[in-house]
């Protein structure tokens, strides 16, 4: 049996059974709420915000379902305006800033990224312990405000209407995203100075693996944007506690303003969404092709040049808002440069899948729907970069399938990858794997089901954030919300599996995948220190010549 | 079970790090990135006030000839004596002057909360003259009645900036507490003196905002004095 | 970071301090004087000046590493991105006669 074809984990021969490693993070230095509560181990950091941010999966994820429940009939069905309202504000808060900043970075950045340097920890474990504090606190603050008092303002809480006459709970759910906001700054602190200054001897810049390099430009985009959209948060609070009025125009203040400064973040934001994601795929993509992945040094760069270029182009969301022509000139132009290094990867990614031995293990399955689905959201993305086209399709349903492609087909997919690639090495167990290619299909099936309509709807004029419209989108809609149920029964499925496997799964060994990565030469699950002396590297990223060399049982 | 061939952490060498130098590397490496951090979260209202500036010149002029300009020179300079002894202090933590140390940190606290206290001082004569934005009794004069809402978005802009210049200078004031506390125990030596250090760049660059601060907000135009 | 246990003398910090001064009282003085749109220039020059000293003096880039230097500029860097790209849209609105462009 050629074990480069193997799709499943490798057997285990009769005489040497795989054990489970009891010596592991998850049992020491001990067991108990408390020993979990007060950690500064970077893996059981990043279980707890697994655990968190699937928490908010599920919130955002039941606002959505309510969503795509209200527009299947044109006329109000179980909603007035307000609450619809309130119900996109949750979903679009809870899910950014709650679930898709968070995900990837903070919960397998924070598990894998110090193993795969050689580290022992990140370099500052208390800054990661406080950051999830600070998740969990805004967090509370932020659901309290959107689902206790609610508000309706939209995820983006433009002015005038946040600052001046919305009479719901902006200031909490405002300060909630505040504090969120600190937790990302910390990670990406952390990350960035980690990357510099903990590397094991012989782990030069190019050879560490991609994911690295993905976490890395994202941490320099979430320290570099983030604070500006803590300012804006605290100019949005002073106007409407103090009543001074940076944004008000009675003042002669300009509530473009706003959107520039809330924007200069939520740009960037959405490639601190993607780019980990990406670094996943890169991972995915090398090991399930036993292939190095076809130009590292490309792929590392284009990472890098996504986090600078993703700052110059934040006045597109801004093209019919009153911005001036020329500056919508200025920003179309720089957005289409930041397409350029995304269409990189991609080439390279399906490059080093050419004349591979590819396996279609789960975590294949998710890489290839983020191949194709990342590719046409990214493709509408020119469309919407354009002046023109943006006119027309600007604020309707063509946005929201764009970004949706992105984050759902794209992100999505790549966590849930990532979280099946690591799954062993995390809990030590196999996650199944007939069930999990089934969910994959689902989930693939019911995202275009749910999306692509959508591009439909956007193009044939169909508004957002509109609860009520013309009888004759509704069957668009309804294809809609068909898809959501197919894609909420795929989301389901994981957390059954997953749970189930944490009892009954197959004892993982310690490289199932037979992936080359430091991290896959410690125990799964790994061991607290993670090593017992700092390793030496002296062999490239995705040099699979020295993993076919380990022993391999044969079955 | 604790790895026992492990050393005890200290606090110079904690467990993630080899050596001590990696350690102290690391944590200059984090905190100036914070301050990066903070750079551009003052930008923020920099990049406001330059849009407003640039729209309103002509009044925002006059509202900062209502700002007491010998005052904020005489505060700018206790805040830059605030520096100096701060650097005192962090050169006296290197070689380990354990007095020295105190003194100097003391006397920082010191002028800073001088500079807190003329702060405070101005910002109660904005009180009394009413210069407060978002009152109903804001007045500027020598303005437009037309264009007083563009006056209270300068003084919206000053007491935005400058209050959160202030707070951060709070925050400050208390880690130069606990470091005052500590170094009278003696935990600052000429081989860790890492917390002095930070701290010291923290304060300086919370100088720094001050420094663009007092140009922009006293000194616009004071040749049109009124 | 003051790289490797190098300590400054009193002398180059009391130096740095009466430069400072000296600033502060010239950018007061200076404000007084009819420059037009000079004035901005020359506050924003002496401020500049003033924050160089401050940085390489007191906060010790003088000696610190390359790496440090990379985050300082590039922290200045990205507040010109902020500035400037901003400042595309207000600095030309109105220059096509279009309401609202």
């Amino acid at each position: 049996m050629n074990p480069s074809l193997r799709s499943e984990p490798a057997p285990a021969a009769e005489s040497t059974p795989v054990l489970y490693n009891e010596r592991n993070y998850l049992r020491e230095p001990a067991t108990g709420l408390w020993s979990w509560l007060s950690t500064l181990d970077h893996k059981r950091i990043g279980v707890l915000y697994l655990i968190s941010v699937s928490i908010a999966f599920a919130i955002g994820g039941f606002f959505a379902l309510l969503i795509r429940l209200e527009l299947l009939s044109p006329t109000p069905a179980f909603m007035d305006a307000m609450t619809y309202n309130r119900a996109f504000t949750i979903h679009g808060v809870v899910m950014i800033f709650l679930f898709m900043i968070p995900a990837i970075p903070s919960g397998f950045g924070n598990f894998v990224l110090p193993i795969m340097l050689g580290a022992k920890d990140v370099a500052f474990p208390r800054l990661n312990l406080l950051s999830w504090y600070l998740y969990l606190a805004g967090a509370a603050i932020a659901i309290y405000g959107m689902v206790w008092g609610g508000v309706d303002t939209g995820w983006t809480f433009y002015t005038p209407y946040s600052t001046t006459y919305s009479n719901t709970y902006v200031i909490a759910t405002a300060l909630g995203i505040f504090i969120a906001g600190f937790s990302s700054i910390l990670t990406g602190l952390n990350f960035i100075v980690t990357v510099h200054r903990m590397r094991a001897p012989g782990m030069t810049w190019f050879r560490m693996p991609l994911f690295v390099w993905a976490n890395y430009a994202t941490a320099l985009i979430q320290v570099l944007g983030t604070p500006v959209l803590a300012v804006t948060i605290v100019l949005v609070f002073c106007e409407r506690v103090f009543h001074i009025g940076i944004f008000d125009p009675a003042l002669g203040g300009d509530p473009v303003l706003f959107q520039h400064l809330f924007w200069f973040y939520s740009h960037p934001a959405v490639y601190i969404m993607v780019l980990p994601g990406m670094g996943v795929i890169s991972e995915l993509i090398s090991v399930y092709s036993r292939k190095q992945i076809f130009g590292y040094r490309f792929i590392a760069f284009s990472s890098v040049a996504i986090a600078v270029l993703g700052f110059l182009v934040w006045g597109h969301h801004l093209f019919v808002s009153g911005q001036s022509l020329y500056a919508g000139l200025v920003f179309s132009f720089l957005s289409y440069f930041v397409a350029i290094p995304s269409a990189i990867k991609v080439f390279n990614w399906t490059a080093t899948l050419y004349k591979a031995s590819i396996s279609y293990a789960t975590p294949m399955l998710y890489a290839f729907g983020f191949i194709g689905l990342f590719t046409i959201g990214g493709l509408t993305g020119l469309f919407v970069a354009a002046l023109g086209i943006d006119v027309h399709v600007t604020d309707t349903y063509f946005v929201v399938a764009h970004f949706h492609y992105i984050m759902v087909g794209g992100t999505i997919m790549a966590y849930l990858g990532g979280l099946h690639y690591y799954w062993p090495k995390m809990t030590g167990r196999m996650y199944p794997e007939g069930w999990a290619r089934l969910s994959a299909l689902v989930i693939f099936l019911g995202f275009n089901l749910t999306f692509f309509p959508q591009f439909l709807l956007g193009y044939l004029g169909m508004p957002r954030r509109y609860h009520v419209y013309p009888e004759e989108f509704q069957v668009l809609h309804v294809l809609s919300t068909a898809g959501a149920s197919v894609l909420a029964v795929g989301y389901l499925m994981p957390m059954i599996y997953f749970i189930w496997s944490l009892r009954f799964g197959q004892i993982a060994p310690d490289n199932p995948w037979m992936a080359t990565g430091l991290e896959w030469k410690t125990s799964s699950p790994p061991p607290v220190h993670n090593f017992d002396e700092p390793p030496v590297v002296t062999y490239d990223a995705y040099d699979y010549s020295t993993v076919v060399k380990e022993a391999i049982p044969i079955g | 079970m604790a790895d026992h061939t492990a050393p005890v952490e200290t606090l110079e060498l904690r467990e993630q790090f080899d050596t001590a130098e990696q350690q102290k590397d690391a944590s200059t490496l984090g905190m100036w990135i914070f301050l990066i951090t903070e750079i551009m979260f003052f930008g923020g209202m920099f990049a406001a006030y330059t849009i407003y500036r640039r729209a309103y010149f002509e009044v925002f002029a006059i509202a900062s000839t209502s700002l007491n300009e010998i005052i904020g020179a005489a505060n700018t300079g206790i805040l830059l004596l605030s520096s100096f002894t701060m650097v005192m202090a962090v050169r006296a933590s290197q070689l380990g002057q354990r007095r020295m140390i105190v003194l100097f940190l003391i006397l920082t606290l010191i002028f800073g909360a001088a500079f807190l206290g003329v702060k405070a001082y101005e910002w109660n004569e904005k009180f009394e003259e009413h210069h407060i934005p978002g009152q109903a009794g804001f007045h500027l004069e020598g303005v437009a009645p037309g264009q007083q809402g563009h006056a209270q978005l300068f003084f919206s802009l000053y007491f935005a900036m400058t209050g959160l210049h202030a707070l951060h200078m709070v925050i400050g004031a208390g880690m130069l507490c606990f470091l005052i506390w500590e170094a009278r125990k003696g935990v600052y030596t000429a081989t860790y003196n890492t917390p002095v250090d930070m701290i010291g760049l923290y304060w300086h660059f919370v100088d720094i905002i001050w420094i663009f601060l007092f140009p922009l907000l006293y000194l616009i135009d004071r040749h049109l004095k009124v | 970071m003051n790289g490797h246990g190098h300590v400054d003398a009193v002398k180059t910090y009391v130096g740095v301090l009466i430069a400072l001064l000296i600033l502060t009282f010239v950018t007061t003085a200076v404000a007084s004087i009819d420059l037009g749109d000079f004035s901005v220039v020359v506050a924003l020059a002496i401020a500049c000046c003033k924050m160089l000293l401050v940085a390489l003096f007191f906060m010790h880039i003088r000696h610190s590493t390359q790496l440090t230097r990379l985050v300082v500029v590039g922290g200045l860097l990205w507040l010109g991105i902020l500035l400037v790209l901003t400042m595309t849209d207000f600095a030309t609105r109105g220059w096509i006669g279009v309401p609202g462009k």
